[in-house]
């Protein structure tokens, strides 16, 4: 089947399986490797981008779900690691692997687009990402940064 | 491997693109073999430090990056050494070859072949009990980078390039060295105001006989040690950038999915293989030792055929394998009268005979999961003459004489691209992978990507071993321990050796482990022995300090009397934490201490338990004696995340066996700390100015204990089990 993305601006017309989880069409069929695999049933974000500007978990996502979506991946937030949070990240020196950070980012970018003021208990209900290096301090360090501004 | 000789520790000076190429090899044949592009004017040869022409300082890396830091940390010490302005500094990490590993210039002082500088002698001297393990390993684990790595050659390599540079500008002005200073990749006469920058001096300063003990800075003189510097990984890490693993693409590539047999020992027999062929993108399936991959042009179209195949379990001897079998197994070992003792001082038996205060509890924590955010994954290339394998890894060294091995050919054809990891924590050290993927590439004829899923990573781990132990304490009439016993079960990664023993002052002791069959497979774990025997040590102390009637922070204080650094990071703690200040009610500190890998970590966790039994940390507050903490905001960091590593182990971490196989298979059963659960925490450093110790590990160990104590305090309940979760505390 014919599969229509926008994917950061470009469009795409794909003939995928309709079932493909937008996860592994970004990956594997366009090459955007800054989205992450990390448990393959939403439980742990690594795989969070932007599908019409709304934080989505794409392990578990068809790509047939998200058909002519406009679609928004960590290699398509800033230029040059220009956006508010990468700045943010950077700054508070957040990850440390960083394999978690591109979901991460892409979760605390779309929770501050929808609440510029999230309070801790905010960040702790909408942000559910897991990290095993454990840089929760940072991430809520970085996040009160970026509200106060 | 050449023998070494005097010059091994650093190599000529080399003339490099017209820089100064200052490095570490065995043969002079050596220096060109992996010349990355011999007609570049920056030709990078096997070197710790290049000074190119145009004044920049480039640093070989030979540890991998996986978010600890020390593809900063050992840039900066020798940066350090070298006076280097650091804005020009960058870093290069090294390829898989003997020539970094990590042992070689300790190995070489067993030879007593290679010269060092004498500062460095005590630490070596200290580290010898290890290096047996360490030859031929360039190892990414027991904390070593910064303390080995960096101490070793870093710095001395630093010191060195500084000596030739300043030397070859006293050889251009015709002055004394000793009239010159340096700074900030600047050598200057002041006398005569001349100047030149490192880059100008590089070609002459190649020809400079290389000093086999250059004088290094004392800890006074550090410019750049000691400063927090941004990391260079971290830019690539907030744009996708940054090339893990589970990234490369490698022309003509295919994907596989694997699974594994799920009891241990057994194997998997498939039935409708024709209707697996038939699936859209598949190319092949491959029956591996204890597995079964399917091969195809996708990775999601290699994992839905794989699910779709019928697999029949066949043959191993643990199919009725449970977790209560091995607990009780274990119990029962642990009561022994056997074992190889870590400490046997003084006489126990007749400690315990003459006491009337007798503590006795037994302990046991699991096995667990590394879960590693990046699921395991190797990318191999097998070809008639060569296998490239591309792959985050901890031992890229083992990684290439497992790929060997597998390939079937010698290890020279064996290249290792060693990428950015997605987290270790001791899981990318063990090689079951690479030799997967090699041996798929070899059989299918193309370049294959395997990747594991999340639930054959939880499956199929190398795990944390489950330990259980019997310990016994005598008290005497002030309530301090005369005697201290602790028989606990030794199923393999008890290490590093000094992780059983108790750090009190205590004057019989008895600590043995009795060994025993794990049951599954087993591997270190983020602070290997000390993750258990923190837990044991320090719980156990704590019960002695309730039953003597005194504050387990006081308590603990008296028994570190004659430890004063121990003493001054458990102080600095309590008084961070403002242990014995009021808390709101259904609040209490619980705080414990660990020396682990060269570092003295002490941890108070203020936690909370409701009405229904669920367990909140609010805060935990940290203080670390490394000796001299090189980059103190990675150090903080690594405190941090050691402390959710241990925490989501102490609350949730339970690998459990059911059948032969791991009842746990993803996030949502195998849970792990996310913000909502995170306490505050609040890391102070002390710099003691002792030898430098390890801080990817410390932090881990003394969380366990820190919240359980805290449990005890507000609800009398003792645990003496982990995970927390697994007890009822309403």
């Amino acid at each position: 089947m014919t599969i229509e993305l926008r994917v950061n601006g470009v469009s795409h017309q794909l003939d995928i399986e309709e079932d493909m989880p937008l996860l592994w069409v970004l990956r594997d069929e366009l090459g955007l490797k800054g989205t992450k695999f990390g448990c393959g049933v939403s439980a742990c974000g690594a795989c969070t981008v932007h599908v019409d500007g709304e934080a989505m978990r794409t392990c578990t996502l068809p790509v047939g779900a998200v058909d002519g979506a406009d679609i928004t991946t960590i290699e398509g937030l800033g230029a040059d690691q220009a956006h508010p949070v990468q700045i943010a990240w950077i700054e508070k020196q957040v990850p440390q692997c960083g394999y978690c950070q591109s979901g991460m980012i892409m979760a605390v970018a779309a929770l501050l687009d929808e609440n510029p003021n999230p309070t801790r208990a905010d960040l702790d209900d909408t942000i559910t990402n897991i990290c095993r290096c454990g840089t929760y301090q940072r991430v809520r360090a970085a996040v009160d940064e970026l509200s106060q501004a | 491997m050449g023998k070494f000789t005097r010059r091994a520790f650093m190599a000529t000076g080399g003339l490099v693109g017209g820089g100064l190429a200052l490095g570490f090899a065995f043969a002079p044949n050596r220096l060109t073999i992996y010349t990355a592009d011999p007609d570049s004017a920056d030709a990078q040869l096997n070197t710790w430090v290049m000074i190119t022409p145009d004044n920049k300082v480039v640093v070989t890396v030979p540890h991998a990056e996986m978010g600890q830091g020390s593809q900063t940390g050992l840039p900066m010490m020798l940066a350090d050494e070298l006076d280097a302005d650091w804005s020009t500094v960058s870093m290069v990490q090294a390829p898989a070859t003997e020539i970094y590993a990590n042992s070689d210039l300790a190995r070489g002082f067993v030879l007593g072949d290679v010269s060092l500088p004498n500062s460095i002698f005590r630490l070596l001297d200290y580290s010898l009990f290890k290096l047996s393990g360490m030859i031929g390993v360039q190892n990414t684990g027991g904390s070593s980078a910064v303390r080995y790595t960096g101490n070793m050659a870093m710095r001395s390599a630093g010191a060195a390039a500084k000596h030739m540079l300043l030397q070859a500008a006293a050889t251009r002005w015709g002055v004394s060295a000793s009239s010159l200073t340096a700074s900030e990749s600047v050598v200057t006469h002041a006398a005569s105001n001349q100047s030149a920058t490192y880059g100008e001096l590089a070609s002459e300063a190649a020809l400079m006989e290389v000093p086999l003990q250059p004088t290094l800075k004392s800890p006074d003189q550090f410019t750049l040690i000691g400063t927090s510097q941004p990391r260079f990984d971290i830019p690539s890490k907030v744009d996708g950038s940054a090339e893990y693993g589970i990234d490369v693409e490698v022309p003509g590539m295919l994907y596989a999915a694997i699974k594994h047999a799920p009891v241990f020992g057994s194997k998997y027999q498939a039935t409708n293989l024709s209707e697996v062929r038939a699936s859209r993108g598949v190319m092949d399936i491959v029956e591996l030792d204890g597995a079964i991959a399917v091969v195809a042009d996708n990775f999601w179209r290699a994992k839905i055929a794989l699910d779709m195949m019928e697999l029949q379990c066949i043959g191993g001897d643990r199919q009725s394998m449970t977790s209560a079998q091995i607990y009780d197994r274990y119990a029962e070992a642990a009561l022994s009268e056997d074992g190889s003792y870590d400490a046997d001082i003084g006489d126990t038996a007749a400690a315990l005979a003459q006491s009337d205060r007798i503590v006795k509890a037994s302990y046991r924590v699991p096995f667990l999961a590394h879960a590693a955010m990046e699921p395991l994954n190797c990318t191999a290339s097998v070809t008639k003459d060569r296998c490239d394998v591309w792959v985050g890894h901890q031992n890229p060294l083992g990684a290439r004489a497992a790929a060997a091995v597998a390939a079937g050919m010698d290890a020279d054809n064996v290249t290792i691209h060693n990428r950015m990891l997605g987290g270790g924590f001791g899981r990318r050290t063990p090689t079951d992978f690479v030799t997967q993927a090699v041996t798929l590439s070899r059989q299918v004829g193309a370049p294959i990507k395997l990747i594991w899923s999340r639930e054959e990573d939880i499956q199929h781990d190398m795990y944390r071993p489950a330990v259980a132990n019997h310990m016994s304490a005598a008290l005497d009439a002030d309530g301090m321990p005369t005697a201290w016993t602790n028989s606990y079960t030794n199923s393999g990664q008890n290490e590093p050796a000094e992780s059983p023993l108790t750090q009190y002052a205590i004057p019989n002791q008895s600590i043995k482990g009795v060994d025993v069959d794990s049951a599954v497979p087993i591997g270190a774990w983020r602070s290997v022995g000390h993750t258990q025997h923190s837990f044991f040590n320090e719980s156990f102390v704590d019960e002695l300090a309730v039953e003597a009637g005194i504050d387990p922070y006081q308590y603990r204080r008296k028994l570190l009397a004659d430890m004063p650094r121990h003493r001054k990071v458990l102080d600095v703690a309590a008084q961070k934490a403002g242990w014995g200040e009021p808390l709101p009610a259904g609040r209490a500190r619980g705080i414990a201490i660990e020396q682990s890998f060269g570092s003295i970590v002490a941890e108070v966790a203020e936690v909370s338990v409701s009405d229904d039994g669920d367990v909140t940390v609010h805060k935990v507050t940290a203080v670390i004696d490394c000796g001299t903490a090189v980059n103190p905001d990675s150090v903080v960091a690594q405190i941090e995340g050691g402390i959710i590593y241990g925490l989501t182990a102490a609350l949730y971490g339970d690998i459990e066996i059911a059948d032969g196989c791991v009842v746990q298979t993803n996030f949502p059963d195998y849970p792990m700390v996310t913000l909502q659960q995170a306490p505050d925490i609040e890391v102070h450093i002390i710099n003691s100015g002792e030898a430098i110790g390890g801080v990817g590990e410390p932090g881990t160990p003394p969380i366990a204990p820190a919240v359980t104590n805290a449990i005890y305090q507000i609800t009398g309940k003792r645990i003496r089990n982990l995970p927390i979760s697994a007890h009822d505390l309403s």
